[in-house]
C-alpha cells in the first residue's frame, strides 16, 4: 500500500526515511511546533489517525485556498495515509459541485416507521467513530408521543396548579428526556401504536448559522447547497455546535474509533473520509455518493420510502414534485435559516 | 513569603502542564464535556477573565476623566491586572479549542480570518487590541518612571483614553459572541452585554480593592482611603444594576414560561431530579444580594478590614453566576430540548486552576515590578540593585 503515490510524498514523511535523532532536531526546526506535534512525539500510545500525520498535512492551506495542484498533492497524502492506515485501497474524491444542482431532501413523517435503518446505514456509509467510548451518529429519530388525555387528568393532571392557572387535560405532559419527543427509545417493535418519528440531521440551510460563526471560514456552503467542513482546517472551537439550531454537529471528543474492516474506502475530501480527534462533523447528504449521482445512505436504506432526495432546479425531480403537491413543512422556520430539508405528509 | 507564594503557584502551574498534556494528547474526550453539554468551564472561566480585564478600567476611568489624584498613582496596576488577565483568557480559549495545533488558521494573512462575519474574529481582535493598549500604556509609564524621564501626556494619555473605551468594547463583543445565537435562549437577549458589564465591573473592583489592599500591606506602597472608597462604590452600584438585570431576566423569562426558559428554569429549580446547578445559583444570589446590601452602608463599605471580605463574597458570587449560572445552563437543554447534565473532569479542573495560578504568577511579578520603579527603588541609575532589576526585565518579558 505505501507504494501508492511514493514517489510524490515521501518527501513529506521524513520519520520513514531518517534517523529518529534527525527526525526530532528537524521536528525541533518548526520553531512553530504545535502543542500537538509535541504531544505526537511523546504520547505514550499515540492514537492512529494523528501519528501518520505529516509535516505537509499539518500545515496545508485551506481547502477551497487550495489550488488544483495543492488539492491534488493533499488527496494524495490522503490517499496514501489513509490506504496505510486502513489496509485497504482507499480513494479520496474531489468532485466539486454540479452545475444546475441544488440538493434538497424530503421526508415523509406519515410513513417514517423510526426503525432506525438511516441512522446505521449512515454510520456505516460515512466513517463515523462507533463503539462504547465514542458513538457518533449524524441522524436522530425523534418518538413523539401521540398526546393522551383521560376524564380523570381534566382535574388532576395538567398544568402544575400552583401557578395559579390550569391548562387541564394532559396537554402538559411531563417532558421526558426531550421537551417534545426524545431519541433512545428502545422499542420492541416499530412502528409504536402510540407514537410517530421524526428523524433530525443537517437541514443544510440555505442561511446557515454554523457557516457565519466559524471564525476560520472551515464550513461553507457549496454551490449544490451542501453545508462542508475542511475537517484539515477545523479548529475545534464548537461554535458552530452551538449555533446549530437543529443540534445536527457532532465533535470528536477523542480520535475516532473506526475499524479497518468496517471502514468504508470510497470517500470524498468534504465528506467521509475519516475524521481526526478535535474537529467537527455532520451530514453532508453522503456527498461522496450524490456528486456521483447515486442516492444518500439513508435514503437507499428506507424500507418504506420515507426519504427523498432530490435537485430543487429540476422540476421533475422527486422533491420539486413534493413541494408542489404535498403538505409542507420545515423545522424552526421561526429563525430564518432557510432548512433545504422538508418534511411532509401524504 | 515571595517564594513560598511562587512556589504554590508553581505547584498548580505544573498541574496545568499535565492536564494539558493529557488532553492534548487524547482530545477533549477527557473532559466532562459531550455532545448535549459542548461549552463548559474553559469558556465559563474565559468569560469571567474578560470581565476582571476589563474591571481595569474602573481604575483608569475616574483617575483620569475626573483627575482623582488618588487613583492617579496606581493605574498601571490595574492595567498590569488587565494584562494578566487577558494572558488567562488566551489560555482559556486555548485550552477550550479541539485543535490548538491549528490556533494559527485564525490568524490573519497567513490563516483565514472570518471577519467580519464570525464574532469569535471580533473577540480575538479586541481582546489582543487591549492586550496590546495595556502592555504600551502600561509599560511605557513604568519605563518614563524608570529612567526618571517625564511621560508624554499626549502620548500616554491617548493610550489611556482609547484604552477606556476598549475595555467596554472586550465585554461587549464577548456578549455578544454568545447572546448572538437563537439555537440557545436562554443567552438570546439585548440585556447580556450591559450585564456582563455590571457584574464585570463589580467582580473586577473587587478584586482590585483586594490587591491594593495586599499590596498596601506587603509592600511600602502608599495607597490612601480614598481610593478604596471610590472603588467600593462602583462595586455597590455596579451590583445593584447587575441584580436589577438579573431580576428583570427572571420575570421575563419565567412569567410566560415558553420552552425558550427551560435553561434558566432548570438553572433555578432543576429539572425532573436534574439540579446539578441549583445550589450554585441560589448561592450566587445570596452571595451577592448580601453583599449588596451590606456594601450600602456606609459604614461597613468604608470599614477597610471588613471590606475585602466582602469583596471576595461579590468576587465568588460573580464567579459562579458567570460559570454556572450562564455559561453551562445555556446549553441545557440541547437545541432539541435534551437535559443532560455537566461536570468538569479532574483535567479540567486541573487546567483551570493551573491558569489561575499563571494568572496570579503574572500578576505577582508585574506587581512586583511596577511597585518597584513607582516607588524609586528600582532605578536605571541604581547598578546596586541588580536583583530587582532582573525582575523587572523578567515582566517586561511577560
Amino acid at each position: 500500500m505505501s507504494k501508492l503515490n511514493n514517489k510524490q510524498n515521501n518527501k513529506n514523511s521524513p520519520a520513514e526515511e531518517v534517523t529518529r535523532r534527525d527526525f526530532l532536531r528537524k521536528a525541533g526546526a518548526y520553531s512553530a511546533a504545535s502543542l500537538t506535534g509535541a504531544a505526537m512525539l511523546l504520547s505514550p500510545k499515540p492514537a492512529r489517525a494523528t501519528k501518520n500525520v505529516t509535516w505537509a498535512e499539518h500545515f496545508q492551506k485551506n481547502y477551497r485556498l487550495m489550488t488544483d495542484e495543492e488539492k491534488k498533492e493533499a488527496i494524495d497524502r490522503l490517499v496514501k495515509r489513509y490506504s496505510e492506515e486502513f489496509g485497504k485501497t482507499v480513494t479520496v474524491d474531489d468532485a466539486p459541485a454540479m452545475d444546475g444542482v441544488l440538493f434538497g431532501y424530503a421526508l415523509n413523517i406519515q410513513k417514517c416507521i423510526g426503525c432506525r435503518r438511516c441512522v446505521k446505514a449512515c454510520v456505516a456509509e460515512n466513517n463515523q467513530s462507533r463503539g462504547d467510548k465514542q458513538q457518533i451518529e449524524w441522524i436522530r429519530v425523534m418518538r413523539l408521543e401521540k398526546g393522551k388525555f383521560s376524564e380523570k387528568d381534566r382535574d388532576d393532571g395538567g398544568y402544575p396548579q400552583d401557578f395559579g392557572i390550569q391548562v387541564g387535560g394532559n396537554a402538559y405532559k411531563p417532558a421526558g428526556v426531550v421537551l417534545e419527543g426524545q431519541h433512545y427509545y428502545e422499542a420492541d417493535k416499530v412502528p409504536e401504536k402510540d407514537a410517530f418519528y421524526l428523524p433530525m440531521q443537517c437541514m443544510q440551510c440555505e442561511k446557515p448559522p454554523c457557516v457565519k460563526v466559524c471564525p476560520v471560514r472551515t464550513t461553507y456552503r457549496d454551490p449544490d447547497g451542501i453545508v462542508v467542513i475542511d475537517y484539515n482546517w477545523c479548529i475545534g472551537c464548537r461554535m458552530c455546535i452551538g449555533a446549530c439550531p437543529y443540534w445536527a454537529r457532532r465533535f470528536n471528543w477523542g480520535e475516532p474509533d473506526l475499524p479497518a474492516e468496517e471502514m468504508n474506502p470510497k470517500t470524498h475530501y468534504l465528506g467521509n473520509r475519516p475524521r481526526m480527534k478535535g474537529v467537527v462533523e455532520k451530514c453532508t447528504f453522503c456527498v461522496q455518493r450524490t456528486r456521483k449521482g447515486r442516492w444518500t445512505g439513508c435514503v437507499e436504506v428506507c424500507p418504506v420510502g420515507a426519504r427523498k432526495l432530490g435537485n430543487l432546479l429540476d422540476p421533475e425531480s422527486d422533491v420539486r414534485k413534493i413541494l408542489a403537491t404535498k403538505k409542507v413543512f420545515r423545522l424552526r422556520a421561526d429563525l430564518n435559516t432557510y432548512p433545504k430539508f422538508f418534511y411532509f405528509m401524504d | 513569603m515571595f517564594w513560598g507564594w511562587m512556589l504554590f503557584l508553581a505547584f498548580f502551574i505544573m498541574l496545568w502542564g499535565y492536564g494539558e498534556y493529557v488532553q492534548l494528547a487524547n482530545g477533549m474526550i477527557v473532559t466532562g464535556l459531550n455532545d448535549q453539554v459542548s461549552w463548559g468551564f474553559y469558556l465559563a472561566n474565559f468569560v469571567f477573565m474578560v470581565g476582571v480585564a476589563a474591571a481595569a478600567v474602573t481604575v483608569v476611568f475616574p483617575a483620569y476623566v475626573y483627575k482623582h489624584q488618588e487613583l492617579h498613582k496606581i493605574v498601571v496596576l490595574g492595567e498590569m491586572l488587565a494584562i494578566a488577565a487577558v494572558v488567562m483568557c488566551l489560555l482559556f480559549v486555548t485550552a477550550h479549542m479541539g485543535r490548538p495545533d491549528r490556533l494559527w488558521h485564525i490568524f490573519p494573512v497567513i490563516g483565514i480570518f472570518n471577519w467580519p462575519n464570525a464574532m469569535l474574529t471580533w473577540d480575538v481582535l479586541v481582546l489582543t487590541g487591549y492586550l496590546a493598549l495595556n502592555i504600551i500604556g502600561g509599560f511605557y509609564y513604568l519605563y518614563k518612571k524608570y529612567t526618571g524621564k517625564p511621560v508624554n501626556k499626549l502620548f500616554y494619555l491617548s493610550v489611556v483614553y482609547i484604552a477606556i473605551v476598549w475595555a467596554l468594547s472586550i465585554h461587549t463583543v464577548t456578549a455578544f459572541l454568545i447572546n448572538t445565537m437563537p439555537a440557545r435562549p436562554m443567552w438570546f437577549h439585548s440585556m447580556m452585554p450591559i450585564k456582563f458589564i455590571t457584574t464585570a465591573f463589580a467582580a473586577g473592583p473587587s478584586l482590585i480593592i483586594i490587591v491594593f489592599l495586599l499590596v498596601r500591606k506587603f509592600t511600602p506602597m502608599k495607597i490612601a482611603d480614598e481610593a478604596f472608597h471610590i472603588l467600593s462604590q462602583i462595586v455597590v452600584w455596579c451590583l445593584g444594576i447587575a441584580l436589577f438585570l438579573t431580576l428583570s431576566e427572571i420575570v421575563t423569562e419565567l412569567y410566560p414560561s415558553t420552552e425558550h426558559s427551560m435553561g434558566l428554569k432548570y438553572l433555578m429549580f432543576g429539572h425532573h431530579g436534574l439540579n446539578a446547578l441549583v445550589p450554585f445559583f441560589w448561592t450566587a444570589m445570596a452571595l451577592m444580594i448580601g453583599s449588596f446590601i451590606l456594601l450600602l452602608i456606609p459604614r461597613v463599605r468604608k470599614n477597610l478590614l471588613l471590606l475585602p471580605f466582602i469583596c471576595l463574597a461579590v468576587f465568588v458570587g460573580i464567579y459562579i453566576e458567570k460559570g454556572m449560572g450562564l455559561m453551562i445552563p445555556g446549553v441545557i437543554p440541547t437545541p432539541i430540548g435534551e437535559f443532560a447534565e455537566y461536570t468538569p473532569s479532574n483535567i479540567e479542573f486541573m487546567i483551570v486552576g493551573g491558569v489561575w495560578a499563571i494568572g496570579f504568577f503574572v500578576l505577582t511579578v508585574l506587581i512586583k515590578g511596577a511597585v518597584g520603579i513607582m516607588l524609586g527603588d528600582v532605578r536605571y541609575e541604581e547598578k546596586a540593585r541588580r536583583n530587582v532589576q532582573g525582575e523587572q526585565a523578567d515582566a517586561v518579558a511577560t
